[in-house]
């Protein structure tokens, strides 16, 4: 009788221990991004109890590169240590890799309000915009730049002009490149979607 | 006081994983060199951005190397011995990636070269029966696209600018061309990936990386030069005679201070 009950009771209490870590990690922020929380990010793959007591939290890079995952991680053991749900450890995975699809909706508007315009919906599956960095089988047409077609139209998150350009393909961190508002005059960064 | 080097195991899949990581990890190295020093901001960026990524795979590719020792009877190492405690026989990176960075023409053309050889070989890692190999694949492919198509944007533009950079990108290409031969020279060590389904032989890339470069090259107006019977031997850990510089370079810190950490 007891063995399912007793399973019962601890699934109860790991549940709610997931449901406060889960919440905890909502005020975890991105060091370069520091409107989103990981959660945000969509960098958070999973939580869950370890048989051996704390947490188990698994988390996606974002570029194989990043230089903020490893304060992202510590970041994470931090929160949720103090929040009394430790010992924390920290995965890796890599697959399914991450996508700016993963960032969420209110998310995208949170960048927009912070000056950064939000990488397009649905990147990851069909088109979006030239500088996409997708891994997918589109054969690539290489023109010279002068003849290429225009840049798929991004809204300046400043003044919402569409009349933008792209100054370089690389920002000032590695999931942004770096564009210009024609109408208002104003640099802003775009979140590059893959 | 120094630290000793660690032994490699001679294992092929470690050979196989060691060759994909050193060449990532070298030509960072590489392109690292440009910080501070390239012709305009935006490419100073992009150039240590790139080199940003490229570190990135390295890691992820030597650290499952080093596990891969330990599960075939060796001793396991961390990536950062790998990284930094190595001697240059050991080091398994393509001879074209330690070749000396030249002017940003010559930079442009390996960029391309190797983002266009990265990007095919990711591709079909992603199917590889190593779960993380696979995994680390399917991250690196979009990154290589990336760079592939920065890099070929500058090549059309050096090629298609002034008497000057169309010079430059010719005679980078004169330079570096016979190099080339060596990204898909196939030995046991690609036998060995592909009978376990580890990765393909790199000999299985050549038609994919034409079908890509050749059509490049025509449209930036650049002449290859006729095949020769050299062949460069890096990623059998017979290196040029600029890698003990490289090597020099990159891992003083842990050679003279060895374990410090930041």
């Amino acid at each position: 009788m007891t063995s399912a009950a007793v399973r019962t009771a601890f699934s109860a209490h790991d549940d709610a221990r997931v449901a406060r870590a889960w919440s905890a990690l909502q005020d975890v922020l991105d060091p370069e991004v520091p409107v989103l929380s990981v959660c945000d990010l969509g960098i958070v793959r999973e939580v869950r109890p370890r048989a051996e007591g704390g947490l188990a939290v698994v988390l996606t890079p974002t570029y194989s590169g990043c230089p903020a995952t490893e304060v992202i991680a510590d970041s994470v053991r931090t929160a949720l240590e103090d929040a009394g749900l430790g010992p924390i450890s920290i995965e890796t995975r890599f697959a399914p890799a991450w996508t700016t699809d993963w960032i969420s909706v209110e998310a995208r508007e949170k960048l927009r309000a912070y000056g950064i315009a939000p990488p397009a919906a649905g990147a990851n599956a069909a088109s979006g915009h030239s500088d996409a960095s997708r891994g997918d089988a589109v054969p690539l047409r290489f023109v010279p730049r002068r003849i290429s077609p225009p840049e798929p139209a991004l809204a300046c998150p400043r003044c919402e002009s569409d009349d933008t350009e792209r100054l370089s393909a690389f920002g000032s961190t590695a999931c942004k490149a770096l564009w210009r508002c024609r109408a208002c005059g104003e640099p802003f960064e775009h979140f590059k979607p893959i | 006081m120094t630290t000793a080097s660690i032994d490699v195991a001679r294992d092929p899949s470690v050979q196989y994983l060691l060759r994909i990581g050193d060449t990532c990890l070298i030509q960072a190295q590489r392109l690292a060199e440009w910080c501070g020093h390239a012709p305009v901001l935006e490419e100073d960026i992009a150039l240590t951005n790139i080199a940003l990524d490229l570190v990135g795979q390295a890691r992820a590719v030597l650290a499952r190397a080093g596990r891969l020792e330990g599960e075939r009877g060796g001793v396991p190492h961390d990536e950062d011995q790998l990284a930094f405690l190595r001697d240059e026989r050991d080091f398994l990176n393509l001879t074209l990636v330690e070749l000396p960075r030249g002017d940003f023409a010559a930079t442009v053309l390996r960029n391309a070269a190797l983002a266009t050889f990265f990007k095919l070989l990711w591709q079909r890692l992603e199917s590889s029966t190593d779960a993380e190999l696979a995994g680390i694949a399917g991250k690196a492919v979009k990154e290589a696209r990336y760079h592939q198509q920065h890099a070929a944007d500058w090549l059309l533009r050096l090629g298609g600018g002034t008497d000057e950079s169309h010079r430059r990108l010719q005679s980078a290409v004169d330079h570096l061309w016979p190099y080339m031969a060596e990204l898909f020279d196939t030995d046991p060590v690609d036998e060995a990936a592909a009978a376990s389904g580890l990765g393909p032989r790199w000999a299985e890339l050549e038609a994919g990386w034409h079908a890509e470069m050749d059509p490049l090259l025509d449209e930036a107006g650049v002449a290859r030069p006729a095949p020769r019977a050299f062949r460069s031997t890096g990623k059998r850990g017979v290196h040029s005679e600029h890698m003990g510089y490289i090597l020099a370079e990159m891992q003083t810190l842990q050679r003279s201070y060895p374990g410090g950490v930041w």
